[in-house]
């Protein structure tokens, strides 16, 4: 079936197997293949992308479904080759590890900044909830959002003991 | 290595830089092999047994071949090697039986995922089931099913490992200090117990996933998301009698590892399906439910205690039996059966210990090297045991830990003696003490239990833990200055996500007085453009390949100064540089910049002398011996990292459910090399570790078939899992060999999380744990049959 949606503000037209995810339709068809696949069963938030302004996992979301959407994959995050406030804070905060699941991650953080510029710790944890990550414990995410969002007192945290 | 420098005249080391490679990462822009697109390349899919044992009485594959777009179909039958890291045990895929459930029995490889599914779909396996041996600690029971029946045939390390043909002992390591009957003999008291842990998984983010080529000529190519891709390469030749020369593996950008993807997962069968298919280009990314049932997890554990103490709390005697379930193939099991024999009692000095470690072969998926290499399971038992002994002592546990504490002068298990520069666990403890208000609840914590009526526990845990490695472990660094006096860096430690290689760039850019900013190291590894290194795991590599780094910055600075010499007619002892150029320390006038000599140097005439500019920097580990077969006295340790958890739960006295407060935890690293990088491995290996403790482990039904193969039902910790407070503290006793005294914390945060969390539910409402993981459940079980206060029995 022909679909047509805007990614990243870009519009294309594609034919689209009824059978394939969203997940394969951009990493394959549309070649972004930024987003990744943890499971492929909707539960570890890997492939999160932002469609239509909310977060979806693109493993459980049809390519057809899509038709006429307008998605947000981590390739749409940096603007004019120049990083976002959001990927900057997660740079200086050393939120990134292995980096398997920072697309997922950047994109339920970037989805919760949309709808709530200043969200509290608790409210940041529940937007990332869905998105495991195996490396880095999470804490330095967390800080990297609250660094975006201009509410990190203080970078860093090691004591010298 | 350099370790005498004081911290404040250091410019780069313990600073937090930022990753290299977070740009790729962040942007989308990072390659990952699933990310890898090449012409024509073929999709491999597999079929797996239903069944923990079976006899394969006939596969009928001949549907599957004759479907549209399928390449190659491929059984156990086709495939004659044997691969195996230390004892070579396993087929490519099962052949004539399985021997557990998941195991790969047929593979396609076709021009879709999609295709090689339904031809997989196609294919008919006759089975016959066997019952299966599934429980380790039945190992010396009669008549049971053996499922290495050819165990005495298959070749191993004979310096190493001690396999026992005719059982299901795939080793079996001895560890015998002093005379333990003697000190049971004289010890006030006994105890005596045992705890378990079930298998895990190590849950990298991005599944195992190989690409590979196998040329007409016998040239293989693979690209593979691996810890190690020289091991790779090691495994491969030895398996298939190929030259190393013609087997070139890649590592581009890896999706975690945590020991899971140390030594061999997929290459061979995609290398094999490539042959098949004339020499394609084919790729098999393992499915989440395949991570968890055809790759290896982490070997379950039953661990006896026998510990003979004195009145004063001073341990005597301990005897250590452990019945490791390795699962259906050894592969790094036997070799976590070692190196968790000879530190079995934890950063604890026993006179007297006697240990016994068994490997033990079930039908169950195979266990494997997983973050803490076996510390982490058996620290569940020592951290239990501590607090179970000083208890009925009426010794506070945080004071019994420090009695019988390592310390300077201690003799480890296996007869090393620890020094002044081993690392301070003594300190670490009573770090984290000071850190969580241990002993006593703060006027803040009692309003909380009035409040909720939750009561709160606390408690203070110790870890230990050295590389496990080869005496032998050696790596390389190269640099190669650029015409505009960068350096690009060529190493094979893989960058699986812990940081390492930010840390070496701090490390080379200091010892060359140079912005961090221009030393480069490429994230992807290539064993035909590389240097060789053994592998990433064990927390070694910021210790060997440091060092390297720094003798590489040296060498790079002595051949820069050679080319500076000659070009300026000055001695060698009379130069010095900057960041930018070699000069004469008595003329500062005469100098040759670093872009000046990157690719030689050439007179204002036109001239050319030296070259371009390569250094070299090689390191290995020294002094290190195998242990003494009979009672596992030697060497094996390069270093210590010690470090202490300070844990605070509060716990619902009725139902057994409960939060974890606050965790603070400290290692003794040496010195920071990298803030950031200590930070992010501390606080992650802690969650994974209170994962391991809270929820994560394998479910099988009687059969053997493993019933929470998802994150469905194998819950990792999330977001909304993390305790309310989280606090990191670095000790810093340097380490005289480590690069400016540092050493690894790699895996170490992980281990003693569940004790930590045990000892602290116990301590609020007096559960008795023995089993990890601690549900909301099993507090509750624990809390009915609650243990009437015992008093130690004299014996």
């Amino acid at each position: 079936m022909k679909i047509k949606l805007t990614v990243n503000g870009k519009k294309y037209e594609r034919d689209a197997s009824e059978s394939k995810n969203l997940l394969h339709f951009i990493r394959e068809d549309l070649g972004l293949t930024g987003t990744k696949e943890g499971c492929g069963a909707g539960e570890c938030g890997a492939c999160t992308v932002i469609m239509d302004g909310k977060t979806v996992n693109s493993c459980l979301v049809l390519a057809v479904e899509a038709d006429g959407a307008t998605i947000q994959t981590v390739e749409g995050e940096a603007k004019n080759g120049k990083l976002s406030k959001l990927q900057t804070a997660f740079k200086a905060n050393h939120a990134v590890q292995c980096g398997f699941c920072t697309a997922g991650m950047l994109m339920s953080s970037r989805a919760l900044l949309n709808k709530n510029p200043k969200p509290t710790v608790d409210e940041i944890k529940h937007a990332i909830e869905g998105n495991f990550c195996r490396c880095t414990g999470y804490t330095q995410i967390i800080e990297a959002v609250q660094d975006a969002s201009g509410q990190l007192k203080k970078r860093g945290g090691l004591k010298r003991a | 290595m350099l370790d005498t420098i004081p911290s404040k005249d250091l410019k780069h080391i313990g600073k937090p830089v930022e990753r290299d490679d977070a740009i790729e990462k962040l942007t989308g822009q990072a390659l990952y092999t699933g990310d890898l697109e090449f012409a024509g390349m073929l999709h491999a899919k597999l079929l797996r047994s239903p069944y923990a044992r079976a006899k394969i009485i006939s596969i009928d594959i001949s549907k599957a071949q004759k479907l549209p777009g399928v390449h190659a179909v491929l059984t156990g039958k086709d495939l004659h090697y044997r691969v195996g890291l230390y004892l070579v045990d396993k087929h490519i895929m099962a052949k004539h039986v399985t021997r557990h459930f998941g195991e790969a029995v047929a593979a396609v490889a076709a021009e879709t995922p999609e295709i090689a599914q339904k031809a997989v779909d196609l294919i008919k396996v006759e089975y016959e089931e066997l019952t299966p041996f599934l429980d380790a600690t039945k190992v010396f029971d009669k008549d049971v099913p053996l499922v290495h029946p050819d165990l005495g045939r298959y070749s191993y390390i004979k310096e190493v490992f001690t396999p026992v043909p005719g059982t299901n002992i795939a080793n079996h390591t001895k560890l015998r200090k002093g005379d333990v009957e003697e000190g049971f003999k004289n010890a006030d008291y006994v105890f005596e117990r045992e705890y378990t842990n079930p298998n895990v998984q190590h849950v990298p983010m991005e599944t195992h996933i190989a690409i590979g080529k196998w040329d007409i000529g016998d040239r293989i190519t693979i690209y593979t998301s691996a810890q190690s891709p020289f091991t790779v390469r090691n495994l491969f030749s030895f398996s298939f009698g190929i030259s190393h020369s013609n087997i070139r593996v890649i590592t581009p950008y890896v999706g975690g590892g945590f020991g899971g993807k140390a030594g061999i997962g997929l290459e061979p069968l995609v290398c094999c399906l490539s042959k098949a298919a004339g020499g394609r280009h084919v790729k098999l990314q393992a499915t989440r439910e395949e991570e968890f049932s055809l790759l290896p997890c982490r070997s379950g554990l039953t661990y006896r205690i026998k510990t003979g103490v004195m009145k004063n709390g001073k341990i005597l005697a301990q005897k250590m039996t452990m019945f490791w379930d390795a699962g259906a193939y050894a592969d790094y099991a036997v070799n976590v059966t070692r190196a968790s024999g000879f530190s079995a009692s934890g950063p604890y000095e026993i006179e007297n210990a006697w240990v016994d470690a068994y490997s033990v072969y079930t039908n169950k998926p195979f266990g494997t090297a997983y973050r803490g290499f076996g510390h982490v399971e058996f620290s569940w038992g020592v951290e239990r045991q501590m607090n179970y002994i000083a208890d009925r002592l009426s010794i506070d546990p945080f004071e019994f830990r420090k009695i019988n504490a390592i310390k300077p002068g201690s003799k480890t298990m296996t007869g090393e003696v620890i020094t002044d520069h081993s690392g301070n666990v003594t300190k670490c403890m009573e770090t984290v003490a000071k850190a969580i208000n241990y002993g006593k609840l703060t006027a803040t914590e009692k309003a909380r239990e009035l409040k909720t009526g939750m009561k709160i526990g606390k408690s203070v845990v110790a870890l230990h833990k050295a590389p496990a490695m080869p005496s032998m472990t050696g790596t390389v660094v190269i640099l190669k200055l650029n015409e505009d006096a960068s350096v690009t860096v060529n190493h094979a430690l893989t960058e699986i996500g812990m940081g390492t290689y930010t840390s070496l760039r701090q490390i080379i850019a200091e010892v060359l007085r140079w912005p961090v900013e221009r030393i480069k190291i490429p994230i992807e590894n290539d064993t035909d453009r590389d240097p060789y290194d053994w592998q990433t795991v064990a927390s070694k590599g910021l210790l060997l390949s440091g060092n390297a780094a720094i003798l590489a910055a040296q060498d790079l600075l002595d051949k820069c100064y050679d080319i500076a010499a000659q070009a300026l007619r000055a001695m060698k002892c009379d130069l010095d540089h900057d960041a930018e150029k070699v000069f004469v320390r008595h003329k500062h006038e005469s100098f040759i910049t670093f872009k000046q000599m990157s690719v030689g140097y050439a007179y204002p005439n036109g001239n050319a002398i030296c070259g371009p500019v390569v250094a070299i920097g090689r390191y290995i580990a020294q002094g290190l011996t195998n242990l003494d077969k009979e009672n596992s006295q030697g060497y094996p340790a390069i270093d210590w990292t010690f470090g202490a958890h300070g844990v605070i739960t509060e716990v619902n006295p009725k139902t057994g459910a409960f939060n974890v407060i606050k965790v603070a935890s400290a290692y003794d690293v040496g010195r920071v090399i990298n803030e950031e990088s200590v930070r992010g491995q501390a606080i992650g290996g802690m969650i994974q570790g209170l994962g391991t403790a809270m929820c994560e482990g394998y479910i099988y039904n009687k059969d053997g078939k493993l019933l929470n193969p998802s994150f469905t039902d194998n819950k990792i910790p999330t977001a909304l899992d993390l305790p309310e407070e989280i606090e990191c503290f670095a000790v810093e006793t340097p380490q005289v060999d480590g690069p400016f005294g540092a050493r690894g914390v790699g895996e170490h945060s992980m281990i003693a999380v569940c004790g930590g969390v045990g000892n602290a539910i116990e301590k609020a409402v007096g559960a008795d744990l023995t089993h990890m993981p601690i549900r909301a459940e099993d507090v509750w079980k624990a809390l009915q049959k609650k243990l009437k206060p015992v008093k130690a029995k004299k014996k």
